[in-house]
């Protein structure tokens, strides 16, 4: 997010900045803050800036409670699965509409246009019945499969791929090289940028996506680590806030971190304009 | 440019369209015959008819939950792009510190709902949330941000405000940085203040931006689930039983598969409707671009 405008700023925006600064900064301070706090002090002065005594005891109970490696691992593979084969199907569907004439081109098109339009809030009670009907619930294939296909990344791909000289393919083709190759070693490459800002907004969705895994599991087999640290606030659990907020911050280190190497891609991937 | 041969297009496109029709287009399909049954998921399906739409409009609640939803995205859309505009304008500025500030607006965006929802349950906690406090410290009676039925559904809009504003910001950013600069400096030379120069130069050129920011959020907005889910389970008193979470409620506490289905349907028909406007606004969004 580079900023063109070269005036100085005035006393006025930089105050309004640092209050917008604050609003949004400042809740996670406060994350940090209680994660720290043992619980006789989160029990006695609950809004205390600072905890008197810090430590790392509400980690260590986290990971007593909720193997968060595990579940770590299985929404870093759900992601990084979902967003490579949307790639994978992307690019071959997105070539074919952007640079192949045939009977039915706006038809397919049509189509991909109107999976943009159906999110999975409308299909999961089918597609739940579905998986459980096969005995799929409860497996990787139930959190990956319904998302294997993008309608937005083909989209994308296939705006991308139109500004692409059909030399380029036409070369490659007299080359001798095949239709495959040319998708996957020729223009893949070349839309390099896109491509990575498909893949960073889908992975940072389906690692922080709590509805769907939600839906679809209903035991420990494949449980994300969304929903593992949301049951650590289930009825029962009290003020045991520090805990809660520990499991918050383990949650949301991982996007943070991706998020300061990757800002600009997913900046450019969110605003569309990939 | 020709296909090598005539299957080829289909081969390419074969797998997507394969997805599509399992997860997109049977479930729509299978949701729509669904809703023609009463079934437990234990006993067998037993067809009713339009029955299950009947029951959900006569008792009332699809209309409260259709209103309730449309109010909550009122308040989601209207909040998140005065916000994310007034953000845009006002951090669309050289330097490090402008920059991080665009930055810590825009990862509420990328952070987790879970994280953001539980973060705010803290933070309102009638008893040990900053919020209650800072009402304490100023002397004003104490609001029951989750837990008074008239609060509820603004607080939830509060919320997913603070997340999504981040969105309408990059994206008005992007619009901002789309209008020549030519054009600001003419109309500095003509005498125009800054105001005049937002009312006559940038705002013209951003309505696109707008239209198209301005559906995308309704429509995200009509998605909420997670923070109904962890903020207030739908409660207090059904008040902020939203779309959503009134279908996954039919399926997952009350075990009615018909009733969930025909629910799903009538967001699916009310998702086309605010669609159709999307597409509107996707439409004069490239007239935009082009002028």
């Amino acid at each position: 997010m580079s900023a063109p405008r070269s005036r100085r700023p005035g006393l006025l925006p930089m105050i309004l900045a640092t209050i917008a600064a604050a609003i949004w900064v400042l809740p996670y301070a406060w994350m940090v803050v209680t994660s720290l706090k043992p619980l006789d002090e989160i029990a006695q002065d609950p809004t205390a800036p600072f905890p008197k005594h810090p430590q790392l005891g509400a980690y260590r109970e986290v990971f007593e409670l909720v193997p968060v490696w595990r579940y770590l691992l299985v929404s870093v593979a759900v992601a990084v699965a979902i967003g490579v084969l949307q790639l994978a199907l992307a690019l071959p569907a997105g070539y074919a509409l952007a640079k192949l004439r045939f009977v039915g081109k706006k038809t397919a098109f049509a189509l991909v246009v109107a999976c943009l339009l159906v999110p999975a809030q409308v299909t999961f009670v089918s597609v739940f019945l579905m998986f459980s009907k096969l005995s799929l619930t409860n497996t990787f294939s139930a959190l990956v499969l319904p998302f294997a296909a993008s309608a937005l990344g083909t989209f994308l791909v296939r705006q991308a791929l139109l500004s692409v000289p059909d030399e380029i393919i036409e070369a490659a083709r007299l080359d001798g090289a095949s239709e495959l190759t040319i998708i996957y070693r020729i223009l893949a490459p070349l839309l390099r940028p896109t491509l990575v800002s498909v893949f960073l907004v889908s992975f940072v969705f389906h690692y922080s996506d709590y509805f769907w895994p939600l839906v679809m599991t209903t035991d420990d087999t494949v449980r994300t680590l969304p929903l593992g640290i949301a049951l650590l606030k289930e009825p029962g659990s009290g003020v045991r806030w520090h805990v809660v907020m520990a499991g918050n911050v383990i949650l949301s280190v991982p996007v943070l971190v991706l998020f300061a190497i990757a800002q600009k891609h997913l900046v450019r991937g969110v605003a569309g304009r990939a | 440019m020709r296909p090598r041969a005539p299957i080829h297009p289909w081969l390419m496109l074969g797998p997507s369209l394969a997805a599509w029709t399992l997860f997109v287009f049977l479930p729509l399909g299978l949701a729509a015959y669904e809703s023609l049954f009463a079934w437990d998921m234990l006993t067998d399906p037993v067809y009713v008819g339009t029955a299950n739409y009947a029951a959900i409009a006569e008792s009332g609640e699809l209309w409260r939950i259709l209103g309730r939803t449309l109010g909550f995205s009122v308040l989601v859309v209207t909040g998140s792009m005065t916000l994310g505009l007034a953000l845009a304008l006002l951090l669309d500025r050289p330097g490090r510190f402008f920059a991080f500030v665009r930055g810590a607006i825009f990862s509420a965006y990328v952070v987790s709902w879970v994280a953001v929802a539980l973060l705010w349950v803290l933070l309102l906690d009638p008893d040990r949330g900053v919020a209650a406090a800072a009402l304490r410290a100023l002397h004003l009676p104490r609001v029951g941000f989750l837990t008074d039925p008239h609060a509820a559904l603004v607080t939830l809009a509060g919320v997913t405000v603070w997340k999504i504003t981040g969105y309408a910001m990059v994206v008005f950013l992007a619009g901002l940085r789309a209008v020549p600069q030519s054009l600001h400096e003419a109309a500095s030379l003509d005498g125009a203040n800054a105001v005049a120069r937002f009312r006559w130069v940038t705002w013209p050129l951003l309505k696109p931006t707008a239209a198209f920011v301005a559906t995308t959020s309704l429509i995200v907005s009509f998605q909420a689930f997670d923070v109904v889910r962890i903020m207030t389970g739908g409660g207090p008193a059904r008040a902020t039983t939203l779309f959503v979470y009134a279908i996954y409620e039919q399926v997952f506490m009350n075990l009615s598969v018909g009733r969930a289905s025909a629910l799903a349907v009538v967001y699916f028909v009310v998702l086309c409707l605010l669609a159709a406007l999307q597409l509107r606004a996707w439409r004069s969004q490239t007239v935009g671009r082009r002028a």
